[in-house]
């Protein structure tokens, strides 16, 4: 299996969109890592640099958005989180369509440790009226699906990931991809597995460990957190009757709470969570951390077997 | 067509002065109306709105949203009935909508907002946002190859916001001459004055520091603030910033220099009073 990292196919989309002459790139510094800097390669006159100062380029992506233009703005996910007010008060609210980009989103960013491992980006920008918050698994997908973005007239948040993990798609199959639409990967009626970002692999993974234990499940990647698919989650609860969530994210707020809102106020169910449970991250390699911190494949199909019981 | 207006002081000033009497005629009964909002920092920029407004700025009423209008960007959000009463006299909103200022379902919301008001280009409300937003127009303006100017309006409170100084490093560096900021310095924020609340020395030389032309002048005389906006459309190989000297309150003297009206109405007596001294 090829290993690719998400942030790569935010870059290539970036390429792809430039045809698109009202297609801005904005950065704040940290292109080599967003991978925003391949567009500032070859379109150096569409990509507006205002050096280390992430407020200031939520407003001037919001500026160029009302001019006409549709601006691609890029950090760190959690350098995001530092102009979150500016995000509500002058992108939400206004509902104008900036697509904010937060690269290195989770624990599996690694050995930078705790101040660069943003989780729970997914949960307060789920929080904000307007917003589309996707957190794609592959560089595949989220190429596929920020390219979907360019044509939408409202704020969009996403997540990439710094290192690189088993690829989920390719050209073909990514097609069937589309915001707000949960992507079924395996199918089975024991338990449902809801994953999203670089855990969509290991959710794989785990639903192979399970059916040689005799267990069958199915898999979703939801790289939309928001709007949620409601209406799979609905088939899904019929279907399999427990839900296992898993992110590189807080338990808290994020996929897990999410889909714990939804289910809970419509079709109560056993629901088990795996990500980070309400702590910070620290310097370590993410495969070492998923460990550490109970999100290997060998918890999930512990969680999985658990909420089966529970049902 | 250019955006550029000769302004040669040719306007009637008498006219313009009247103008900014009954737009704080306006600014007053709006406030004590809701009873709430902002009289002291309308007050203190209506004059600066009044010219903006009447003499330089490329917007039409009859198509709020052309796109190649000027644009004005009130930072300080809370001078909203400064920015309605305007909007009235241009013809933009009724005297009707000046009655829905805080009013649920009005169109007045309390801070300036561009999806409920025409006329309005940026949602404010939360300050130091706006020379940001201004440059991103700006920007925008120039990869258009579009003669339209942006024209932000920012408090002097407002620039303790560190954002701000990310827009105005950002702006030299981009070279924006289409970026003009008028500082409405009226010495006084929420709680008190500027000087007790945080000291801003001396703000004209940040400004130059940063690598803006600055230019300074009496927010209340109605002359020298035409010669500013002459001299801001003269400044175009970088982004210029007028500091314009204004008095909180100015026109009803129990407001004038008065910290307790930066975001409180008048009573129904002070109301008789304020409409007195603005005949």
């Amino acid at each position: 299996m090829t290993n690719a990292a998400s942030r790569d196919g935010y870059g290539s989309a970036l390429i792809k969109l430039a045809s698109d002459p009202k297609v801005v790139v904005v950065e704040a510094d940290l292109g080599k890592s967003t991978k925003s800097q391949l567009f500032r390669k070859s379109h150096p006159d569409r990509t507006i640099s205002l050096g280390i100062s992430e407020q200031n380029m939520m407003l001037v992506s919001a500026g160029l958005a009302t001019s006409g233009y549709k601006p691609f703005a890029s950090t760190f996910a959690i350098f995001t989180e530092r102009a979150f007010e500016q995000v509500r008060n002058g992108i939400a609210r206004p509902n104008i369509p900036v697509h904010i980009c937060g690269s290195h989103g989770g624990v599996h960013t690694g050995t930078d440790g705790s101040s660069a491992q943003s989780i729970e980006d997914l949960a307060i920008y789920r929080t904000l009226p307007n917003m589309t918050v996707i957190h794609p698994s592959d560089d595949i997908s989220t190429e596929f699906l920020t390219i979907q973005l360019a044509d939408m007239n409202s704020p969009s948040y996403t997540r990439t990931a710094r290192n690189k993990t088993p690829r989920i798609y390719d050209e073909h199959s990514v097609t069937k991809l589309q915001i707000g639409k949960g992507a079924i990967l395996t199918e089975g009626s024991d338990v449902a597995i809801i994953a999203c970002g670089v855990m969509v692999s290991k959710a794989l993974q785990a639903s192979d460990e399970l059916k040689s234990q005799g267990i069958n499940s199915t898999v979703v990647d939801m790289h939309t957190i928001k709007p949620l698919d409601h209406e799979l989650l609905t088939q899904l609860s019929d279907k399999c009757g427990c839900f296992v969530t898993v992110e590189d994210h807080s338990i808290i707020g994020g996929l897990g709470g999410a889909v714990a809102e939804f289910l809970v106020s419509n079709m109560p169910c056993p629901l088990e969570r795996i990500g980070v449970n309400d702590h910070f991250g620290e310097s370590g390699q993410g495969e070492e951390l998923f460990i550490k911190y109970g999100m290997s494949v060998e918890h999930i199909v512990s969680s999985a077997k658990t909420v089966i019981s529970r049902k | 067509m250019s955006n550029k207006v000769d302004i040669n002081h040719q306007f009637d000033v008498d006219e313009l002065i009247e103008t900014a009497k009954r737009c704080r005629r306006e600014i007053v009964k709006m406030t004590h109306r809701a009873s709430a909002g902002h009289p002291g920092g309308s007050l203190s920029a209506i004059d600066i709105l009044v010219a903006l407004y009447k003499t330089r700025l490329n917007i039409d009423p009859e198509s709020p949203k052309q796109q190649n209008r000027d644009r004005f960007i009130m930072s300080k959000g809370h001078a909203s009935p400064a920015v309605y009463s305007i909007l009235y006299e241009m013809g933009f909103i009724s005297h009707d909508d000046l009655n829905s200022f805080r009013v649920m379902g009005g169109i007045c919301q309390g801070h300036v907002d561009m999806k409920w008001t025409p006329g309005v280009d940026f949602s404010a409300g939360s300050l130091g946002m706006g020379l940001s937003f201004g440059l991103g127009v700006s920007l925008a303006a120039t990869m258009d190859g579009s003669s339209r100017n942006s024209f932000v309006m920012l408090g002097d409170g407002e620039l303790q916001e560190g954002q701000i100084w990310e827009a105005a490093m950002a702006a030299v560096h981009h070279e924006t001459g289409n970026l003009n900021v008028i500082v409405d310095c009226n010495r006084i924020q929420n709680d008190d004055f500027v000087d007790n609340q945080l000291r801003m020395f001396d703000i004209a030389s940040k400004w130059r520091g940063f690598g803006w032309a600055v230019m300074e002048c009496d927010g209340h005389d109605m002359r020298e603030i035409l010669t500013a906006i002459e001299w801001l459309d003269s400044v175009t190989d970088r982004p210029a910033v007028v500091i314009a000297h204004t008095i909180k309150g100015k026109g009803v003297s129990f407001m004038e220099n008065n910290p307790s009206f930066h975001g409180a109405a008048p009573n129904d007596e002070q109301l008789a009073i304020a409409l007195e001294e603005l005949k």
